[in-house]
């Protein structure tokens, strides 16, 4: 059996999660990343995706979060979100909502970059429904 | 002097009135425990929050620190975000909060600063409109909010960032009541931007496990990532302070409410009794009076 870390998944309006795991996938900035234990210190952003938590009783865990960044060190693993949620609970007229705005934002944007960024995160948020969806 | 009819009836508003004050105080301090609830359970996230930016703000020394940190290097043009609450009946809470607002606006104004102001909440507009209605750029409404969320902060705090990237301002403070306890509020101005750094005394206590952070994607794209959602997150602990600084002061102000017409039903009470007395002996000095006539 791996060795557990302390992982802690945090939103602004309250702690979802604070408990020891053996191992958390978060969809970091450049790829999924699979955190373990004795993990090197990364500090990374976070995009709309799920999060996999495996306690170090042996249960999985699926958490939705839309962005957010993790903070991660050999002894523990913070992930701050901005938005989490429990795959089972997700919201889904909420996602379609955010799809819709994102949606609008691409078709506001001003300028290319604007436009890029918009673009960039429509479809982090399109993945993620097909991710979620069959569930 | 007034009647002992006109009397009950000044007796029987006063009850109905207390009656309510009761039921308002009431309220308040279950709004109030839900209150405090949510700003508790924010705060892990806001201290995460400091630790990591403490963290990284040393890795990302001044050269390529955004600018939301750094400031345009000016302090002309001031942005005051002042957060009230959207209905009255809480006692000074507003007015306070609004007279540090309006004394540092008049410190800024007299200073040859140019001010402008965000009211988020009804009440302080009410109060800041009748001085400064010139210099509200905004007003954020959220009378329809039961319970605030991050979504609501993050709005606030993307207009504020639209408005320093247009370089419409130079220093954003922010004006919230801090709740200290029930009968206690501090009105409280805190710097947004430029973000001022944490203190020594916080980043000290962060153990980085004697490694050197790797950065996904580099550190300063992570802290341009970091700051805006850092300002929200302010917002947001501000807003929820307020909440809960409101339903206090709501509270002991009701709660004054309903002692003085307390002490208003006694006094007119024994009016009441003192002149019903007083009518009994005028009737029986009458009585007697005819009789010893007859």
């Amino acid at each position: 059996m791996a060795e557990s870390f302390k992982f802690e998944l945090v939103s602004p309006e309250r702690l979802l999660v604070s408990e020891d795991v053996e191992s958390v996938v978060v969809p970091g900035a450049e790829g999924e990343m699979t955190v373990m234990a004795k993990h090197a210190p990364v500090m990374t952003t976070v995009q709309p995706g799920v999060v996999t938590v495996k306690t170090a009783a042996g249960k999985a865990d699926r958490y939705v979060v839309f962005g957010g960044f993790a903070d991660i060190l050999p002894e523990g693993c913070t992930l701050l979100a901005e938005s989490a949620t429990h795959v089972d609970d997700i919201d889904r007229d909420g996602l379609a909502r955010r799809i819709q705005n994102a949606r609008e934002d691409v078709s506001d944007a001003k300028d290319e970059e604007a436009r890029t960024k918009a673009e960039a995160y429509l479809a982090q948020l399109t993945t993620l429904e097909r991710a979620i969806l069959p569930a | 002097m007034a009647s002992l009819k006109d009397l009950r009836n000044r007796i029987a508003s006063v009850k109905a009135t207390q009656k309510i004050t009761k039921a308002m105080q009431m309220v308040a301090a279950a709004k109030l425990r839900r209150a405090q609830e949510a700003a508790e359970a924010a705060r892990p996230y806001s201290e995460r929050m400091a630790v990591v930016l403490a963290n990284i703000a040393d890795a990302v020394s001044g050269t390529d620190a955004p600018p939301l940190m750094t400031g345009t290097g000016k302090d002309d043009v001031h942005l005051l975000v002042v957060c009230t609450a959207e209905r009255g009946l809480c006692g000074s809470f507003n007015s306070q909060i609004a007279r540090l607002a309006r004394d540092h606006t008049r410190k800024l104004l007299s200073a040859g600063k140019t001010v402008k102001i965000i009211c988020v909440g009804k009440k302080g507009y009410d109060i800041l409109r009748r001085d400064y209605a010139n210099l509200i750029v905004e007003r954020v409404d959220l009378r329809e909010a039961k319970q605030i969320g991050f979504t609501h902060a993050d709005g606030i705090a993307k207009k504020v960032i639209g408005l320093f990237d247009a370089g419409e301002f130079d220093v954003c403070t922010l004006f919230y009541s801090q709740f200290k306890s029930v009968i206690s509020q501090i009105p409280t101005a805190q710097q947004l931007i430029p973000a001022k750094p944490a203190t020594d005394a916080e980043a000290e206590t962060v153990s980085n496990g004697g490694g050197v952070y790797d950065y996904e994607p580099d550190a300063g794209e992570l802290l341009s990532d970091l700051i805006p959602r850092n300002i929200a997150v302010q917002v947001f602990s501000a807003l929820l302070e307020n909440a809960a600084g409101e339903m206090g002061a709501k509270m002991s102000a009701m709660d004054n409410a309903t002692r003085n017409a307390g002490d208003m039903i006694n006094k007119l009470t024994i009016t009441y009794n003192r002149q019903r007395q007083a009518q009994i002996t005028k009737e029986l000095i009458e009585i007697i009076s005819g009789a010893e006539a007859l």
